[in-house]
């Protein structure tokens, strides 16, 4: 017989879990990107009370603040600047693709989960920090992971740039078949694009 | 209390489904922006193998929460540039279907 709080712990665990993997499907195979959009949200938010049951509160918290509130933020502004009704038309393989990914997947799957039950864990392991984790982060931040934490700034500058350079519009480029310098609106002054295919299937 | 009662191959299984679930996503995905949420997804199951393992085996010695902070640092700058690379292909190609990027193909 389970004690109350073991027991709090499967239930929360159970519907967490079946909240990851239901949602997680549903961004995979809701045909309405939006949904999908927000059900990743839900996803994360699902992924973060995990962190918090593995006993790290400041994982959690920088779960929420980036994913939803960054990444889910950034996939829902892209859904609104891309957002265009088109018809995604069938072409020939579709289903023999499905198929093929489906098994390779379930054999992935497989995989994984043989190698998760049949490994000897050595648990238990020592016993988890609980609250002082955030005082042990910061201690590996600043001593033998400083490097790492130096350069992902340095990461994060070049992410920053290079998103800007890339998605901003009047950048000067010259048109390949006239040479003479045209901008990227393309859309917008209904300019024949530069790349479209001449004909199509 | 520490999560005893919760096995760890529970939290492996959760993190196994997710991770097949994104690259079943990632492959048959039509639209640009369920690619990139593919990846996102494939990156978190990543994240709770991480963390389970540093709560499970490594209590003290947290590195599989350090580990963790780097992969999300480095999932938010592969989003801010996927998702500029996909704003800068819909205005040149005017689409999003991924079957219509094939320029480099054969």
């Amino acid at each position: 017989m389970p004690s109350l709080a073991e027991l709090t712990q499967l239930i929360v665990f159970a519907l967490l879990a079946t909240g990851v993997v239901v949602g997680s499907l549903g961004v995979v195979l809701l045909p309405n990107v939006v949904y999908a959009a927000f059900l990743l949200g839900g996803v994360f938010l699902s992924v973060a009370g995990l962190y918090l049951m593995l006993n790290a509160s400041f994982i959690a918290a920088a779960q929420v603040l980036v994913y939803v509130g960054a990444v889910n933020v950034l996939i829902l502004f892209a859904i609104m600047l891309v957002n265009k009704k088109e018809a995604m038309n069938a072409y020939p393989g579709m289903a023999l693709r499905r198929l093929l990914s489906s098994g390779v997947c379930a054999g992935l799957l497989w995989l994984l989960l043989r190698v998760a039950f049949t490994t000897p864990w050595a648990t238990p392991g020592p016993e988890p920090l609980g609250d002082g984790a955030v005082i042990r982060l910061g201690e590996h931040f600043f001593t033998d992971y400083l490097l790492p934490f130096e350069l992902a700034s340095v990461l994060l500058l070049m992410a920053m740039i290079g998103a800007i350079v890339l998605a901003r519009r009047d950048v000067l480029t010259t048109d390949v078949g006239s040479g003479e310098a045209v901008d990227q609106a393309l859309i917008e002054k209904a300019r024949t694009p530069l790349l479209l295919e001449k004909t199509r299937p | 209390m520490t999560s005893i009662s919760v096995p760890l191959e529970a939290y492996l299984s959760v993190g196994a489904l997710l991770f097949c679930i994104g690259v079943w996503g990632l492959i048959n995905s039509r639209n640009a922006v369920r690619v990139l949420m593919s990846i996102e997804l494939m990156l978190n199951a990543v994240n709770i193998n991480l963390m389970s393992f540093s709560s499970y085996l490594d209590g003290q010695e947290i590195r599989g929460q350090v580990y963790a902070i780097f992969v999300i640092t480095v999932a938010a700058a592969e989003a801010a540039v996927g998702l500029a690379i996909l704003l800068s292909l819909y205005r040149n190609r005017d689409t999003v279907d991924m079957e219509r990027f094939n320029l480099l193909r054969w």
